[in-house]
């Protein structure tokens, strides 16, 4: 598959909104900002009315996975560490969408060749 | 927007895999028919586009975090159909890889941000950009329809969060999935779409759609869409 011009700019603009990524962990630090509205752990849920409710127990450790929350060690205390844990995340899912999207499309786009 | 695992009852969860699966039927279909084989790697970087942006979040100060999805600017410039299985795509793998969003809630999530969102964007789109000669225009129109969409499809994730006490409930009235009723889901969730995260939503729509009509103009599916019913 040949790309032409715009298409090895936009990968280029990916890359760097990969690199630029940990301002979306940084800006919240900054500003005090928490989880996103009813995205909170079920301890979190404890916290504000008192109970987990018991569905929520049930299902929310429904599914490990591998590289929970963009990051590779959630206990590493240090900004710097995590900052390069959510690059690599997005990298690594960036690049993931992209093939997966790539292959898909493939398969379902094949008329005209 | 990623609803988690245990803030939907299966009452929810279950007919909501039902119709993004039947969604995505119906864009497999039709990304077959009005697709063309030259835009797949834009299809690709698209969705890999949606994937990143939702990885900004943005704080309300000392509140609660938000991002913007991509799903307009997608719908804009190749369909709301290649839309809903590229934000899909991206959202899967977000679950599945990351946990972000449940793997209960997959149907959910995809309904609201890739089925939901890049239809109504679309249709905003459409509605208010009759003159499509000029960019001032296309790029008002690509604001207001990324801006609206995200701000409706965080509405719609509220309503999924806000019907859990009414439809699951202990018999002493604790909640048993998400607690918050509509009241309180509607106004958090409608509040900060509105101040922050849909502007910034609107923002990359404007200025992501602008770029194609600088650089490409003819691959934008909106407007080639606007002109084959104007030369009809």
């Amino acid at each position: 598959m040949k790309l032409n011009k715009l298409q090895k700019k936009i990968l280029i603009i990916l890359l760097v909104l990969c690199l630029l990524a940990p301002i979306g962990i940084l800006l919240p630090m900054v500003f005090d900002a928490g989880d996103a509205w009813g995205e909170w752990s079920a301890q979190t849920v404890k916290d504000f009315i008192g109970y987990v409710p018991q569905g929520l127990e049930k299902y929310s450790d429904a599914w490990k996975a591998p590289v929970t929350d963009y990051t590779l060690n959630a206990g590493d205390k240090s900004v710097v560490h995590q900052s390069g844990y959510y690059i690599i995340s997005g990298i690594l899912g960036a690049t993931l969408t992209y093939v997966v999207m790539l292959l898909l499309s493939k398969l379902i786009i094949r008329h005209e060749e | 927007m990623h609803i988690p695992d245990g803030y939907l009852s299966p009452q929810t969860y279950i007919p909501l895999y039902g119709v993004f699966v039947s969604a995505a039927t119906v864009a497999v279909r039709k990304v077959k028919k009005t697709v063309s084989a030259r835009n797949i790697p834009y299809l690709g970087m698209a969705a890999a586009f949606s994937f990143i942006i939702m990885m900004f979040n943005l704080p309300v100060p000392g509140g609660t975090t938000g991002h913007a999805v991509g799903s307009a600017v997608i719908a804009i410039i190749f369909g709301p159909w290649a839309a809903t299985i590229a934000v899909s795509v991206a959202l899967i793998i977000q679950a599945l890889i990351f946990g972000d969003g449940g793997i209960t809630a997959i149907g959910a999530n995809c309904f609201n941000m890739a089925v939901f969102m890049p239809f109504i964007a679309y249709y905003i789109f459409m509605l208010i950009n009759k003159n499509p000669q000029k960019k001032s225009r296309v790029y008002i129109a690509s604001f207001i329809s990324g801006y609206l969409s995200l701000v409706l499809a965080a509405i719609l994730t509220a309503v999924e969060f806000g019907i859990q006490p009414l439809i699951a409930s202990t018999a002493d009235g604790k909640a048993l999935y998400c607690p918050y009723d509509l009241s309180i889901a509607i106004p958090a969730m409608a509040i900060e779409h509105l101040l922050l995260f849909g502007i910034v939503e609107g923002i990359i729509t404007a200025t992501v759609v602008s770029y194609f009509l600088g650089n490409e103009p003819g691959l934008i599916y909106a407007l080639q869409k606007r002109n084959g019913d104007e030369t009809k």
